[in-house]
């Protein structure tokens, strides 16, 4: 059994995922019910994996008995298992938020199972095409769950959503074709062996490099292949929104810096400096564009959306200028991203269903009728800015520090000017809920019935501006957890 | 060493181009089913580079017996028929999506839903 934990992590809400529809024949509302409980057993899996390899080290398994490098290798190292628990954590959070402000289908849970597989698959995979087909499931259920909104509009989302993510994965595809070709191997510890052998001046590799970069880079949606994500946050459920904004781009983040250190290597990266240096520019051009088109936006969830265009411009930075300091501040943001955005999806949600407001014009003066959610949106607004002690300010420091030593002026420049953008945007909400006139009077959400608001959806948005905060104290453990992952980063 | 290359390499320039109709049509098209038709063709060009570089001249499929060799590597063939599966779901969760769209706009055209949502 507790060899088998990395595997059943995956296989455990793929069969959790089964459940649903076949109760569907005899039950209607059971899926939250099934889900929860297969939520609550990854979450003990997850614990139990990061107790072994936080005491014993990196953890590896042959799917099948196949042994690395001819079957598929499963590896748990320290990043893993802090992507697995944030995966677990963030499922739990949206489960207690989605009791009450559904949608309560049960094929919705399906996808939601489904979802959790496909993320936990990407994180644990220690395997190339492996990679890809998790990608591809995670995809998929993140269509359906954009999907599952009440009107047309989320259709169409999910339709925009599903072609430009699926050339993402098909050019992540072609590049591993690539990979494959210079070298016959698909597994991550083996290719960079025989990548480093092949050469990193062929052109194999040169091109599976920017192909597999390309396509991970849509599906992380930076500027300016970033046009799927808007919609798909806006237009769908606010429990979706809440959910794949913390953790589909986070965990193709992830995978592309697994494909940046733990296949290509910072040896490539030195090796081809224009490699670097390309997703350097590319990072930075979406930090600015990102938050100049959420200062323009004037739905709420639009603008949080294109504030992630601009927030994985960092992360992306971070990995890119691949130093121990930058991709600690990388790793922290990632995860510190994820509950903050999350947090915040979910508390525009709250808000929207008190007091009807979803623009900023609407923000202005509504602080007093839903006290706790604005209360939980300024401190995740400001935690995102980079107020210190806020996680956000960790991350961005770390990044900053990392991006002097090594002696990238330009991403400094950028990085600082961005939090001023970043301030821009969400000041100017912060100063509306408290200090604006109301634009919407108070009975006109009365007269809708207004829809009722549950504690945990609350508790879930207040923990998560907790955690926003008391994760800056975490630093020091993702420090160490980087240190246990099979990474090989650049000296100071 | 040209004419060579030309006459050798005619799969690989069958996947550039359905690479290109592919990414082009999804691009250009207005019609959401066209933009589905133009992935699925990009993808069958992600396949032909698989299966093309598979390809070994005289090689036997990968049933050792004395003095069969040299082998084919099945692993390519194997990967597509996985991404095969991905690409069918994807195309069922695609049109699924389109015939919803339709039911409840009664249109495909791009620039026709654009305006109703300005409307």
């Amino acid at each position: 059994m507790i060899d088998h934990l990395i595997v059943l992590l995956v296989v455990l809400p793929i069969l959790g995922a089964a459940v649903p529809p076949l109760a569907s024949l005899r039950y209607d509302r059971v899926g939250w019910a099934v889900a929860t409980a297969t939520a609550l057993g990854h979450a003990a899996l997850a614990g139990a994996l990061a107790w072994t390899v936080w005491t014993d080290g990196v953890v590896r398994y042959a799917v099948g008995g196949f042994v690395a490098p001819y079957g598929i290798e499963l590896v748990a190292d320290g990043l893993t298992i802090l992507l697995v628990a944030l995966i677990s954590a963030v499922s739990l959070g949206v489960l207690a938020y989605a009791r009450h402000a559904g949608p309560h289908e049960n094929s919705f849970y399906s996808q939601f199972l489904l979802l959790v597989a496909g993320l936990s698959g990407m994180t644990v995979t220690g395997d190339v095409f492996n990679l890809y087909v998790f990608l591809e499931i995670t995809g998929l259920a993140a269509y359906g769950l954009v999907a599952s909104g009440p009107g047309a509009r989320s259709a169409v989302a999910a339709l925009k959503y599903l072609i430009i993510g699926t050339i993402g994965a098909s050019l992540y595809l072609l590049g591993v074709g690539y990979a494959l070709a210079a070298t016959g191997t698909l597994n991550m510890a083996d290719l960079s062996d025989k990548l480093a052998a092949a050469g990193y001046d062929s052109t194999l590799v040169l091109t599976a490099f920017g192909l597999i970069v390309a396509g991970l880079l849509v599906k992380v949606a930076l500027f300016p292949i970033h046009t799927w994500q808007p919609d798909a946050y806006a237009d769908s459920p606010d429990s979706v929104s809440a959910f794949i904004s913390a953790l589909v781009s986070t965990v193709s983040a992830y995978a592309l810096a697994r494909v940046l250190f733990s296949v290509f290597t910072v040896d490539f990266l030195e090796a081809v400096p224009i490699a670097r240096q390309a997703l350097v520019a590319v990072a930075c051009v979406s930090i600015v564009a990102g938050s100049a088109l959420a200062v323009a936006q004037s739905d709420v969830q639009r603008m949080l959306a294109y504030s992630s265009v601009s927030q994985f411009g960092l992360v992306i930075a971070g990995f890119a200028i691949a130093t121990p300091l930058a991709v600690v501040g990388a790793t922290v943001h990632l995860v510190g991203h994820a509950v903050m955005k999350g947090g915040l999806f979910a508390a525009t949600g709250i808000i929207e269903r008190k007091t009807g407001a979803t623009t900023v014009g609407g923000y202005a003066g509504i602080a007093g009728r839903a006290p706790a959610a604005t209360g939980a949106f300024t401190l995740l607004a400001l935690a995102m800015v980079g107020v210190p002690p806020a996680v956000g300010f960790m991350g961005k420091w770390y990044i900053v520090l990392g991006a002097v030593n090594a002696g990238s002026w330009p991403v400094v420049a950028v990085l600082l000017a961005s939090t001023l953008l970043t301030l821009a945007y969400f000041a100017r909400l912060a100063e509306r809920l408290y200090f604006a006139k109301a634009t919407i009077a108070p009975e006109a959400v009365a007269a809708d019935g207004g829809e009722r608001v549950s504690t945990a959806m609350i508790v879930t948005v207040v923990v998560a501006a907790v955690l926003a905060v008391g994760l800056a104290a975490a630093v020091p453990v993702i420090d160490q957890l980087i240190d246990m992952t099979v990474f090989e980063l650049m000296l100071q | 060493m040209t004419l060579d290359l030309l006459t050798t390499h005619y799969n690989y320039y069958a996947v550039v181009l359905l690479l290109g109709i592919g990414l082009y049509t999804v691009i250009e098209s207005r019609n959401l089913v066209k933009k589905v038709i133009g992935m699925n063709v990009f993808q069958t060009g992600i396949f032909l580079f698989f299966i093309t570089l598979a390809y070994r001249a005289g090689g036997n499929p990968p049933v050792v017996t004395e003095g069969a060799g040299p082998y084919v590597s099945p692993l390519p063939h194997v990967l597509i028929l996985t991404a095969i599966v991905v690409g069918v779901s994807l195309t069922a969760v695609a049109l699924a999506l389109v015939v919803r769209v339709y039911s409840e706009y009664g249109t495909l055209d791009e620039h026709t839903l654009e305006e109703l949502y300005h409307d």
